[in-house]
């Protein structure tokens, strides 16, 4: 038996997993499991409550409601990846997705599941930090909401307070022409990235920069966004060595050190993977052909 | 001792009904109580992909879940695969004869999680297969004979052939 001891709850409603949680003491949430199973297996996580919330299905779905798109916490990494409303209205989201873990544990892994364990690493947290997601929390007193700067507090710890959930995401949709790139290196695809790059931008008829967000993933505890270089890069018309320039301000970030990788190799892997994500997001906001570290990917 | 509940699932067509502790792994489940012990347990942390199995359809880690997580549900394991005992899928014909085994450690792993790939993308190219195994650590055949035996099990599905 691998896992520690603990009691099981299966709620069946959002009401009564609330309950739980402000009842009992020392609870974890089971969402999809592919984090909070290997914890309980390597008995890293020892909880005396398990509340599985697998069955309350009303937090699975993803809806659009104007320049707006809301995820419930329990839709399925899976579900996300073959949405064509996310393709259509949120390319950054499925392009991120399609790097997180592989089928197998995308079949299981949830959306909130990912943005609660708040890996360093996760590419949906850093998705959320482009986007300044809104995330929506169920409590005891009613709900509230918390902007992702906010509920990101540190490495792997959220805003949540025990007794509460996290239970939608919601995106403020960038318009259709914006472009976009999440890229990400591993030692193997699947694997947790050591540095991901994401970026939304837009460009005038001219091919100025009009609107940038950026973040990395996998640099510091959680993901950083990336403010100074994206208002550095307003008005500017792209090329590579303007994107060249700005990336190489990811020289001097603080970043994570590891008994695997180096902070040197983390900014080095930086300054790159930044690159080549405002060149591909810039070659899709103004039309022009994939730059060629881009070229398998879909334009 | 932790607590127990009932479940009643279906395991390779067959219903199931069992007692479980509660933190029993749905792998663990397969291998000790149903003895189903082609589902193997390399990691036990989601990395090496050797115990996935099919909920519903859908590809999964059975160490990432808890067997009273598979109550109502449908499993397939490796054990399920063979349409009966005489004969094989054309997944494993194909693997048999592209030698896309040595230890076989991987194989359970592999068949589902092509399983899946082949039910959903008939006629998958090479780098599509690559990245459907890319959860699968093989560390002894290599994973070029691997995705020869799925193109050639592709092939002979498309055409109707039995292996």
């Amino acid at each position: 038996m691998k896992p520690p001891p603990f009691a099981y709850h299966a709620p069946s409603s959002l009401n009564e997993a609330l309950q739980l949680l402000g009842r009992l003491e020392n609870a974890r949430v089971l969402a999809g499991g592919q984090s909070l199973m290997p914890m309980l297996n390597m008995r890293f996580a020892q909880p005396d409550h398990v509340v599985d919330i697998n069955g309350i299905t009303d937090l699975a779905y993803i809806r659009r409601e104007g320049m707006m798109l809301e995820i419930g916490a329990l839709t399925r990494q899976r579900d996300i990846e073959f949405s064509p409303l996310i393709a259509e209205a949120c390319p950054l989201l499925r392009e991120a997705i399609l790097q997180v873990g592989h089928r197998q544990t995308r079949n299981r892994g949830t959306l909130g599941g990912s943005l609660c364990h708040l890996d360093p690493a996760a590419e949906m947290a850093a998705v959320a930090a482009i986007y300044g997601a809104e995330l929506v929390i169920a409590g005891p007193q009613g709900q509230r909401t918390a902007a992702f700067a906010e509920f990101a507090l540190d490495y792997m710890t959220t805003c949540l307070a025990p007794e509460e959930m996290l239970v939608a995401v919601r995106y403020p949709l960038w318009p259709a022409e914006s472009g976009y790139c999440f890229i990400e290196y591993a030692r193997r695809h699947g694997d947790f990235a050591i540095v991901s790059a994401g970026v939304l931008l837009r460009a005038d008829a001219s091919g100025r920069i009009s609107q940038a967000s950026l973040a990395l993933g996998g640099v510091g505890a959680v993901p950083l966004k990336l403010d100074a270089i994206a208002a550095e890069l307003i008005g500017k018309a792209g090329s590579p060595a303007v994107f060249a320039t700005m990336a190489e301000a990811c020289g001097d970030i603080d970043a994570m050190e590891d008994a695997l990788i180096t902070a040197t190799y983390r900014r080095q892997l930086a300054k790159t993977l930044l690159r080549r994500a405002l060149e591909t997001a810039y070659a899709r906001a103004t039309g022009q052909p994939l730059p060629r570290h881009a070229q398998h990917r879909a334009a | 001792m932790s607590e127990t509940r009932s479940i009643s699932l279906t395991v390779n067509g067959r219903a199931v009904a069992a007692d479980v502790e509660v933190r029993l792994t749905l792998a663990d489940f397969l291998r000790q109580n149903l003895r189903l012990t082609g589902t193997h347990l390399g990691c036990e942390h989601g990395v090496c992909g050797a115990c996935t199995i099919l909920l519903d359809g859908r590809s999964a880690r059975s160490c990432l879940m808890l067997a009273v997580q598979a109550n109502g549900h449908a499993i397939t394991t490796v054990e399920g695969l063979a349409p009966n005992a005489e004969q094989m899928h054309p997944l494993q014909i194909a693997f048999q004869e592209q030698h896309a085994l040595q230890c076989g450690f991987c194989t359970p792993g592999m068949l589902t999680t092509l399983t899946e790939l082949l039910r959903d993308n008939p006629d998958p190219s090479a780098a599509q297969v690559r990245e459907a195994i890319s959860g699968n650590l093989c560390r002894c055949t290599g994973y070029n004979s691997i995705v020869d035996a799925t193109l050639q099990a592709a092939k002979k599905l498309r055409e109707g052939v039995p292996g």
